[in-house]
């Protein structure tokens, strides 16, 4: 196994000189960033920044070219694929959202929890009481309950997002790692989101990436900010968007 | 509401089609052995040949709706399965000749003596014990599916790829069973045969029991594959087949699950092959041809991909037109019609036959809520106080 003695650090989350290339394009450069546990960070940067990139690495849909990254400082995530690494407890939540469209809304739930994924254990399933009473309390919590019996196909652009933010809550990872979510939502569902994330962070590790500045905001974190692959600031939202370089790569020179 | 009536009318369907193929299955082998030959009624032997091969069509159609239809997993080489199966029954078959083969060598078929071979070759030892055929009849494809599946999947080739080199397998299976050195009779394949479990397979009573085993076989694969879609395992499967990444960041092992079905689609397809051969009295290797692998996912295309029912009932309307057709004097365009069936199809009935029925069935519904709830009282056997009385 990948599993060292003991903790190399206490980070739930640690990324040291991560390099990725892809033909010659040096999509992350030298990253390197720590999560601590239970903390909610806020990753912003420009287009092609190396967010996206970051997380595929992080859930090994992508390999490093060098570089290590520690999950809950024993896990080595570049040796794995990304089965095992969601089985270690780490969620994803895509930049488009992407649910089960042909599944009904408590289906994609169903599919998501943190039970037996294995063949046989799918194919000698049995529903229990315990298992639809967390589908009933995610589907409170992303205020779907009415929409249960729906095709996921069938909702709303924001209730997309926030099935897929409740697929991350039935999973119950350690560390949920969430591509834009308030991408093509209201205000008010924005505003809806940020409370839904602050309450998810009561008890997980959360890691956002977003472009939307008030939502940033509103969620009120610690904030990195990339650029070409590398960290370019980092602090709070205040400290970041008065960095002068933060604002030379947002504005362009 | 919906999906709860949603599944209630499939069950229904489900319902409708086991107990036509059980009728068929016990009322068409009655028929053709207890009424006078002849009758009006009595359905000939020819026609109850016939109609045995759509049956073991069905299957292989059900076996290619469980990957496709379930799973996206599109293969163009299912023939190569069928074959397999449909070779391991008719290596029994040539076994039982025994010294009534035209050379009458009590051990070695034929066409082994034809070529001068001293001793039968290792692979065909057991073949002259029944079980042993059918056991292979399984394990056969099975062990091929899982080979050609595991590394197939394990390096992620999806899509058009994987339908590519599934159609290359066949198409290299068919070059290697036309090879006489290779054992299987080459060209000319497996035929001559005379008894199966000590019956005559030409006798009106073989082909009858065939053909009720092959109903029988029909049900067997059909109650399987709905209780692989219906079980948590076909929510996983439909989720890989709608969004592959997902499941894999959602900790399924999606190689596992490929795996899985492929090779339970393969053992099916295996089966359907062995009873078709006793059936139609012989196996040759232009039962590995891709066209026969491509027409197989025209069936189940025409009649509705992912809804079971109809790949079975494709697989039987397509091969009737074939035999209509072809034996007309407008033979030398089936090909042409197969094609234009296809387009259409695509075009006009995306959801094939089954599909856009039961589409066109919801649509009613929604459109006439309260004739719904009234024929779901009806459904459920509730019946209304009689006014009147």
């Amino acid at each position: 196994m990948n599993v060292m003695d003991t903790r190399a650090t206490s980070a739930m989350l640690y990324l040291d000189g991560v390099h990725v290339s892809f033909d010659g394009f040096h999509a992350i450069n030298n990253l390197s960033l720590t999560l601590a546990p239970g903390e909610m960070r806020a990753i912003i940067g420009p287009n092609g920044a190396g967010k996206t990139t970051m997380m595929d690495i992080i859930t090994g849909k992508t390999k490093p070219d060098e570089g290590t990254v520690l999950f809950d400082g024993v896990t080595d995530l570049t040796r794995l694929d990304e089965t095992r690494i969601a089985e270690l407890g780490i969620g994803r939540k895509f930049q488009k959202p992407t649910v089960f469209e042909s599944q009904t809304v408590q289906d994609n739930l169903l599919l998501a929890l943190n039970v037996d994924h294995s063949v046989k254990g799918t194919l000698f399933w049995r529903g229990s009481r315990a298992e639809s009473e967390r589908i009933d309390k995610v589907l409170e919590t992303i205020r779907l309950t009415d929409a249960r019996n729906r095709l996921a196909g069938s909702l709303s652009h924001g209730q997309k997002q926030w099935l897929e933010i409740g697929m991350l809550l039935a999973q119950d990872p350690k560390l949920l790692l969430v591509d834009e979510p308030v991408a093509g939502m209201t205000d008010v569902e924005t505003h809806l989101t940020a409370e839904l994330l602050k309450e998810i962070n009561k008890t997980h590790t959360v890691m956002v990436v977003e472009h939307d500045m008030t939502f940033v905001r509103e969620l009120g974190v610690k904030v990195t900010c990339l650029h070409e692959g590398t960290v370019l600031a980092e602090g709070t939202i205040d400290q970041v968007s008065s960095n002068d370089r933060v604002i030379e790569v947002y504005l362009g020179r | 509401m919906t999906p709860h009536m949603l599944t209630r009318s499939l069950d229904r369907g489900a319902a409708i089609f086991l107990m036509v193929v059980a009728a068929c299955g016990i009322l068409i082998p009655l028929s053709n052995l207890l009424l006078p030959t002849g009758s009006f009624l009595q359905v000939p032997t020819y026609l109850v040949a016939l109609w045995g091969k759509y049956v073991c069509y069905a299957i292989l159609a059900l076996s290619i709706d469980l990957i496709w239809g379930y799973c996206g997993i599109l293969s163009l080489g299912h023939g190569a399965f069928f074959a397999l199966g449909g070779y391991a029954m008719g290596m029994y078959l040539m076994r039982q000749i025994g010294t009534r083969g035209v050379y009458g060598n009590p051990i070695l078929p034929d066409f082994m003596v034809f070529l001068n071979w001293q001793k039968l070759p290792w692979y065909w030892y057991g073949f002259d014990m029944f079980w042993f055929a059918a056991l292979m009849v399984l394990v056969v494809p099975g062990l091929l599916a899982f080979c050609f599946g595991w590394l197939a999947f394990r390096s992620r080739v999806t899509g058009v790829y994987l339908s590519i080199i599934t159609q290359a397998m066949t198409y290299a299976l068919l070059l290697a069973f036309f090879r006489n050195d290779f054992g299987f009779g080459g060209n000319n394949g497996l035929t001559d045969f005379k008894d199966i479990l000590g019956f005559n397979v030409q006798a009106e009573g073989t082909r009858a029991a065939l053909f009720a085993l092959s109903c029988l076989a029909l049900i067997f694969s059909f109650l399987i594959c709905r209780s692989v879609v219906s079980s948590k395992l076909g929510k996983v499967l439909i989720a890989i087949r709608d969004a592959e990444s997902r499941s894999r960041f959602l900790g399924y092992r999606v190689e596992s699950y490929k795996l899985f079905v492929f090779t339970l689609s393969a053992c099916m397809a295996g089966v359907a092959g062995a009873l078709y051969v006793p059936q139609v009295g012989i196996i040759n290797p232009s039962e590995f041809a891709p066209g026969n692998s491509i027409e197989a996912v025209i069936w189940v295309a025409v009649g509705g991909r992912g809804t079971l029912v109809g790949a079975a009932l494709g697989a039987i309307v397509v091969n009737y037109a074939k035999t209509f057709f072809t034996s007309g004097v407008l033979a030398p365009y089936w090909l042409f019609m197969l094609g234009a069936l296809f387009i259409l199809v695509t075009l006009l009935l995306p959801k094939g036959i089954v599909g856009t029925f039961s589409a066109w069935r919801e649509s009613t519904r929604e459109r006439r809520p309260a004739a719904t709830s009234a024929s779901a009282a009806a459904e459920d056997g509730i019946t209304e106080p009689n006014m009147a009385e």
